[in-house]
C-alpha cells in the first residue's frame, strides 16, 4: 500500500528525528510502531499523513491506494475534541469540512457513534464525557469518512488500564471486521503485542527501524493469556534489550 | 453558611465604611464643601439627578460606542496578525506604541483633528480600550491546539473554515477576558477624554459635570458623579462577566 525508501527527517532546529527508514506497509495490516519516547515514531506518522514532508527519501503510495481527501483517519494522543460542540457535532466535523449537509449526514453520524458504543451520548459535550468516552468520540470522528488508512498516535496512553483494555478489544475487533489498514504508534510492548499483526521496533536518536517482528497471536477471548501472546512479549522485550543503547 | 457570609461580606463592609464615614463627618463637624458625608452625597444626587442622569447617559453612550469600536478593531487586527506573520510584525509595535502613549497626551490632538466632539471622545476611549481585546484575542488565536489545526488540514479545510469553525471559537474565552478589561477601560477612556475636552468638547458627560462642580465647590455633587461612575464601572464589569459565563457554559479546557 505504501513504500518508504530511505526516509529521513531533520528539523530546522537540528533534531535528527528519523534516519534511513525503509519499509513496506501492506493493505489490511495492523502495524504497530513501537519504541521509547523520542524515537521519531510520531514524526513518522505525521509524514505518512502528509502533515510534514521528509527531508530526504521517498514515501510512495501504490497506484491503487492513492489517498484522496477523507481516506486517512488520524487519532491523536489526546481526544482533541472541540469543547464547544457535542459528541455528534464533533463526529460530524470532518463531513462538515467537506461541505456535507448536517441533515443528510445525521444518520451516518449516529451510526458511527453507535459503532463506538456512544449512541446515547450524541448530544453530550466533551466536558461531561469520561476520558475513555472522549477517545471513543475521537475514534468515531476518524472513522466517519470511512478512511482506508487509520493512523493512531498513542491514543490510549492517557487512559487507565481497564478503559485501555476495553478500547484495545474494541479497536482490534473493528480492525478484523472492517479490514482497514491501521498504523498504531505506541510505547507499550504489551499493547503492540496484543493489537498488531506486525511490529516495527524503533530505536532512538536518530529514529531507525531496529526490528521487524510479525505477530501471530490467535484470535479469541483468551488472547491476553495465550502462550503465543506471552511468547511475543518476551521476543519483543528481548529485541529491545539487544538494540537499545544501555 | 460560609458561602452566604462571603456573599454578604462586601455589603457589610460597605455599610460599615459608610457608617464610619458619616459618623466621622458628624463627629468632627467637617463642612460639606471639604468632605461631604454619604447622606449629603445622596441628597446631592436627589437634587441634581436631572443634570447627572443625562450626563451619565452621555458618558455611557461614549463608553459603549468605544467598546464596540474597540471590539471590531481589536478582533480585526488580531485576526490579521494571526493570518500572516508579516502583518503581525507590521502591526504589533504600533499597537504597543499606541497603548503606552498616555491618552491624556494625544487627546488634545484628536479633539483638534476630529471636529465632531462625540466622535473625538469615542476615538480617545477606543484607543484606551482596544489593546486588551487585541492582545488577548491574538493570544487566544495563537493558542489554537496544533492537533486540531492538523485535523482541519487533514480534512482539507479552507482558511475560512479554519478561522470560523476552529480559531475564533478557540479564542473566544481569551477574547471575553480581554473584553471584560476593555469594558472598564472604555469608561476610563471616555472620562479622561471628557476631562481633556473640558467645556470645549461635548460639554455634557459626567466628567464635565465633575469639573464644573469642582469649580463651583459643589463637592457633594462631585462625589455623586463619582459614585455614578464607580457603580457604572462595576455594572459593566459584572455584566461582561455574566456574558462570559453564558457564552462559555458547558465548555472546559479539553
Amino acid at each position: 500500500m505504501i513504500s518508504l525508501h530511505a526516509v529521513t527527517k531533520q528539523f530546522p532546529n537540528g533534531t535528527h528525528a528519523l534516519e534511513g527508514i525503509t519499509a513496506n506497509i501492506e493493505a489490511g495490516e495492523f502495524l504497530a510502531l513501537l519504541g521509547p519516547s523520542g524515537c521519531g515514531k510520531s514524526t513518522l506518522l505525521r509524514l505518512l499523513a502528509g502533515l510534514d514532508a521528509p527531508s530526504s527519501g521517498q514515501i510512495a503510495w501504490h497506484a491503487a491506494h492513492q489517498p484522496g481527501p477523507g481516506d486517512i483517519g488520524y487519532v491523536f494522543q489526546d481526544a482533541t475534541l472541540l469543547p464547544w460542540a457535542s459528541a455528534a457535532e464533533n463526529v460530524y466535523l470532518p463531513l462538515r469540512l467537506r461541505g456535507r449537509g448536517r441533515a443528510e449526514s445525521a444518520a451516518h453520524v449516529s451510526a458511527t457513534l453507535a459503532r463506538v458504543g456512544l449512541a446515547e451520548f450524541a448530544g453530550t459535550r466533551p466536558k461531561a464525557l469520561s476520558g475513555g468516552m472522549k477517545m471513543r468520540v475521537s475514534i468515531a470522528r476518524a472513522l466517519v469518512c470511512d478512511p482506508m488508512l487509520l493512523l493512531m498516535d498513542e491514543p490510549f496512553a492517557a487512559l487507565d488500564e481497564f478503559t485501555r483494555h476495553r478500547l484495545q478489544d474494541d479497536l482490534h475487533r473493528l480492525w478484523r471486521e472492517s479490514g482497514k489498514t491501521i498504523i498504531f504508534v505506541t510505547h507499550s510492548i504489551y499493547e503492540a503485542a496484543y493489537l498488531a499483526s506486525r511490529i516495527l521496533v524503533m530505536s532512538p536518536r536518530p529514529g531507525r527501524i531496529a526490528a521487524n517482528i510479525p505477530a501471530r497471536v490467535p484470535e479469541g477471548p483468551t488472547r491476553r493469556e495465550s502462550a503465543e501472546y506471552i511468547a511475543l512479549v518476551h521476543q519483543v522485550t528481548e529485541t529491545f534489550r539487544q538494540v537499545m543503547p544501555a | 453558611m460560609n458561602k452566604l457570609l462571603e456573599r454578604l461580606a462586601p455589603f457589610v463592609f460597605g455599610v460599615l465604611a459608610l457608617g464610619l464615614w458619616q459618623g466621622s463627618v458628624w463627629a468632627l463637624a467637617v463642612p460639606a464643601y471639604v468632605v461631604p458625608g454619604p447622606i449629603a452625597i445622596f441628597n446631592a444626587y436627589l437634587g441634581d439627578y436631572k443634570i447627572l442622569n443625562p450626563a451619565l447617559l452621555s458618558t455611557l453612550t461614549v463608553t459603549f460606542a468605544a467598546l464596540l469600536a474597540a471590539t471590531l478593531l481589536g478582533v480585526f487586527l488580531a485576526v490579521a496578525m494571526a493570518a500572516s506573520t508579516l502583518l503581525r510584525a507590521a502591526i504589533q509595535p504600533w499597537a504597543v506604541i499606541l497603548q503606552v502613549t498616555p491618552v491624556v497626551a494625544i487627546a488634545p490632538l484628536i479633539i483638534i483633528w476630529v471636529n465632531q466632539p462625540f466622535v473625538a471622545l469615542v476615538v480617545c476611549a477606543t484607543i484606551v480600550a482596544f489593546f486588551p481585546i487585541l492582545s488577548n484575542t491574538a493570544a487566544g488565536l495563537a493558542a489554537t491546539p496544533t492537533e486540531l489545526l492538523d485535523l482541519f488540514r487533514l480534512n482539507g479545510a479552507t482558511r475560512w473554515q479554519t478561522l470560523f469553525l476552529l480559531r475564533l471559537p478557540s479564542a473566544l474565552p481569551s477574547f471575553l477576558t480581554g473584553l471584560r478589561i476593555s469594558g472598564t477601560l472604555a469608561l476610563v477612556g471616555a472620562v479622561v477624554a471628557e476631562f481633556v475636552a473640558g467645556s470645549g468638547g461635548f460639554a455634557s458627560g459626567l466628567a464635565y459635570r465633575i469639573i464644573e462642580a469642582s469649580y463651583r465647590l459643589e463637592i457633594p455633587r462631585m462625589f455623586a458623579a463619582l459614585v455614578l461612575l464607580g457603580v457604572s464601572g462595576i455594572i459593566i464589569y459584572a455584566a461582561l462577566g455574566l456574558l462570559e459565563r453564558f457564552l462559555l457554559r458547558g465548555r472546559n479546557a479539553a
